[in-house]
């Protein structure tokens, strides 16, 4: 994309048909050019070609912690015998993130095809497809999808007259935000309680069922498609350094146009939120406060470190520059949820929901996050109550780091993160709220609880 | 495979993890385990109290881990170069894994019948802090029946998935597994009584608190007026060898023997453990070996005083003056 002169739009990559009539048929995506990459993968490349591919494209995992794809696959482990496995991962429960619901609603071809050539390139025989629970509706619409493409022979036994046979199925979730963390999944996926599993061993060697196992995100398997059609190289020329290609963001908040935008890695923060073919600005002409720029689990920044690092460059929409500065003065990438907070935002009270939230999820299995998260919520809820100390920001600050790096899935850190960065950019307003000793009703909040209870 | 635990080193086989690698090297190194379990396979991870720093990975790759390690479950590499109590940054974050542990545990021990013989309760006098700084009501759960010999009280569960895995692994029907989630869990066997398997008993002599107890014993003596033994008998369905606590010459409780490290050596049947309280059912084979430090051994010091008389009476034989009466 240029920048300096014209303002040309940004390449897309996954979802630049999404307003196309029928695009979630197989005919019109098709028409559109849909399932090229499995014809020229499996008539025209070997299954290590395609990993190359995947490899030189710099793809890294869209579903939060930007792993190499081309690596993670390379890694997977191939004894003689031994079926191997594709597990899309399509729990996104992250708050903040909604990117693979869109994908999959508007143009659910486009993940079966990734899973396919994906798949041919690890020679797994079988995939599946794990639905967040509360995507029951999508769970359909992909069902209906997958219905399709084995009609018309892209799945099944001998694909395309080629030796390759593929079976994909959908498996929905039980609802539950764990079950998005791999391994958890992989024991949901096996029927069991979604714990997550102590590593190593990790799904590369033994995964599901203590086969090797890839896991990748809905984008990310997506993403396989457009580069394998076009080569590693060219997907590799979008964006910039090692963050290469295009991401799907899901922008949410104060703003004018919240909603799922495919940008090209690189651009730059500001432009993000206040260009009209983005997110539109802040919404009734309010001042932004705060960002948190990759889904609820990334540091909360303010305004004027989200919109520049530390050192005054423009913040980019990179996996390393929204890390620039480290977690004292930057965040992360992570999934993509974009949440916006204009001025009149508490942060406590944002705060408060996402603590309350990782406590929900926590699975219980190991102590700090068991018991750390549920502490922390009760403590938000004194400020909430009007009835906090300054010293529980202190407290808190504790517990957060005794959560922080002891437990066994990253959710610990997940909980541990926000507190700290909200803390840490807006502790003089948790003092605030504690001296102030006002009371905020939050009581429809535990309405929720009883449901879930 | 050499392997430094606090300045200390140990040449260990391929496959042994920090912790047995530490337990090798004595208590003084070894990290507090309250969900590890030697006998039970998949065990540990779950309560973070063995936690370690690796600050040298191994020879070939000598860059240090950059979390804290369960040194249950973590395997030792050759030049590796562990932490534990030399560390004050493990001392701070096994401090935070114990209050964590205790937030929502009850503070009565003296009305809790694992008193005297908990792990908890170590745990907290060795590493923890004296004062509370949680403010909140603490989980309750009402006590539930498992068959009409155990006792399931919740709200003392630290949630180490033991007597999951006992159930899992000793006895042969699955029923007996976690429902609900984070601080939420509990611990059922999701129709109450349905656990009836003959080593089912086990999961008591595995639950580190309070949690699951003994229905025959509960709340019968405080251990520390018992005294244990260890005794056999011929068993068919078990080894038979186990610890018999007597008061007077009542058998008030059966339990499975247990090592250094409190954990069972041999499971037992439920009929040694239930069914066999008669002292004349046992052959007694001597005292358990019991730590100093524990309040059980004070029914030692009976043995202790007999020794006392009977050096006495051979340093009189023999004509030893005490020093203290030396002239
Ligand atoms: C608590 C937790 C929740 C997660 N939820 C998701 C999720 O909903 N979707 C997802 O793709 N990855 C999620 N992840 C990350 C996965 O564990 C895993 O890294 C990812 O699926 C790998 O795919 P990728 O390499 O394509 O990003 C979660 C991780 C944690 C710790
Ligand atoms: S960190 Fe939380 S969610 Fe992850 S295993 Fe531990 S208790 Fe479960
Ligand atoms: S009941 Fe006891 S053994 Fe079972 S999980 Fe709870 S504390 Fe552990
Ligand atoms: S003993 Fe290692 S985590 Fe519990």
């Amino acid at each position: 994309m240029e920048r300096a002169g014209v303002r040309l739009m940004g390449k897309k990559l996954l979802i630049h048909n999404d307003k196309v009539a029928n695009i979630h048929t197989l005919d019109v995506y098709r028409a559109h050019g849909g399932y090229a990459s499995v014809e020229k993968a499996l008539k025209t490349m070997t299954p290590d070609q395609v990993t190359d591919e995947v490899k030189k494209s710099g793809l890294r995992g869209r579903g939060g912690a930007g792993f190499p794809t081309g690596m993670k696959w390379s890694f997977l482990a191939k004894p003689e015998g031994v079926p191997r496995y594709l597990v899309c991962n399509a729990d996104e429960s992250e708050p903040g993130t909604f990117k693979d619901r869109y994908l999959m609603e508007v143009i659910p071809h486009a993940l079966i095809e990734g899973m396919i050539t994906s798949s041919y390139a690890l020679g797994a025989n079988t995939s599946y497809i794990y639905i967040r629970g509360e995507y029951f509706y999508v769970a359909r619409i992909v069902e209906k999808a997958l219905a399709e493409a084995y009609a018309a022979g892209w799945l099944g036994k001998n694909i395309l007259g080629t030796d390759f046979s593929h079976d994909c199925y959908v498996q929905v979730g039980g609802g539950a935000y764990i079950c998005g963390e791999e391994t958890a999944l992989l024991e949901s996926l096996e029927g069991k309680r979604g714990n997550p599993r102590i590593k190593p061993p990790f799904p590369a060697v033994a995964g599901l069922w203590g086969c090797p196992t890839v896991v990748n995100n809905v984008e990310t398997i997506a993403a396989v498609v457009p580069i394998v059609n076009d080569g590693g190289e060219a997907y590799a020329k979008i964006g910039i350094g090692k963050s290469t290609g295009t991401k799907l963001i899901s922008a949410s908040g104060h703003i004018n146009k919240p909603g799922v935008y495919e940008i090209e890695l690189g651009i730059p923060v500001e432009e993000f939120i206040y260009s009209e073919e983005y997110c539109g600005g802040i919404r009734n002409r309010k001042k932004m406060k705060a960002v948190v720029a990759g889904g609820s689990s990334v540091p909360i920044l303010p305004t004027e470190l989200i919109l520049k690092t530390a050192k005054g460059e423009p913040r980019l929409m990179t996996y390393e520059s929204l890390a620039d500065g480290g977690f004292a003065t930057g965040t992360m990438l992570g999934s993509g949820g974009f949440i916006v907070m204009d001025e009149d935002t508490s942060i406590v009270k944002n705060l408060f929901t996402f603590t309350r939230f990782y406590h929900h999820e926590s699975c219980g299995q190991c102590s700090p996050c068991r018991e750390g998260t549920g502490w922390m919520e009760k403590i938000l809820k004194k400020f909430l109550n009007g009835t906090a100390n300054e010293s529980d920001v202190d407290l808190l600050w504790d517990i957060q780091s005794k959560i922080e790096g002891k437990t066994i899935c990253p959710l610990g850190e997940a909980a541990a993160w926000p507190v700290a960065a909200a803390i840490r950019h807006f502790k003089q307003e948790f003092l605030d709220v504690a001296r102030s000793k006002k009371f905020v009703d939050v009581s429809h909040y535990d309405r929720l609880n009883k449901i879930n209870a | 495979m050499k392997v430094t635990i606090d300045g200390i080193e140990i040449d260990v086989p391929k496959g042994t993890t920090i912790l047995q690698a530490a337990r090798m090297i004595g208590p003084e190194v070894a990290p507090p385990a309250m969900c590890y379990y030697t006998k039970l396979k998949t065990s540990g991870g779950y309560c973070r109290t063995c936690i370690v720093k690796v600050t040298q990975g191994s020879t070939a790759n000598p860059n240090p881990m950059p979390k804290p390690v369960a040194s249950c479950r973590t395997e030792v590499m050759d030049g590796m170069v562990v932490e534990n109590n030399t560390s004050p940054e493990i001392i701070e974050a096994r401090k935070g894994v114990v209050e964590f542990l205790l937030i929502n545990h009850p503070l009565d021990c003296p009305i809790c019948d694992q008193a005297g013989e908990c792990k908890l309760q170590d745990l907290g006098f060795q590493n923890g802090s004296s004062k509370t700084r949680y403010e909140f009501k603490r989980r309750e759960f009402e006590e539930i029946d498992i068959g009409d010999k155990i006792k399931l009280h919740m709200t003392r569960c630290i949630l180490c998935y033991r007597c999951v895995k006992t159930a899992d692994q000793i006895t042969n029907d699955r029923v007996h597994g976690v429902i609900a989630r984070g601080d939420e869990s509990e611990i059922s066997t999701y129709i109450e009584n349905i656990i009836d398997n003959d080593f089912s008993g086990n999961v008591i002599d595995v639950c580190p608190v309070g949690a699951l107890t003994d229905k025959t014993f509960r709340f019968k003596q405080r251990v520390w007026f018992t005294k244990p033994v260890d005794a056999k008998r011929d068993c068919k369905t078990c080894c038979g060898k186990t610890r018999v606590w007597l008061k007077g010459e009542e058998v008030v409780r059966v339990t499975a023997r247990k090592d250094q490290w409190d954990e069972v050596e041999e499971f037992i049947c439920n009929a040694c453990r239930f069914d066999h309280k008669k002292k004349s059912d046992w052959v007694i084979e001597g005292p358990s070996p019991i730590h100093r430090n524990s309040v059980i051994s004070q029914n030692h010091y009976e043995h202790l005083n007999e020794l006392k008389v009977q050096i006495m009476k051979q340093q009189k034989a023999l004509g030893f003056m005490p020093i203290d009466k030396q002239p």
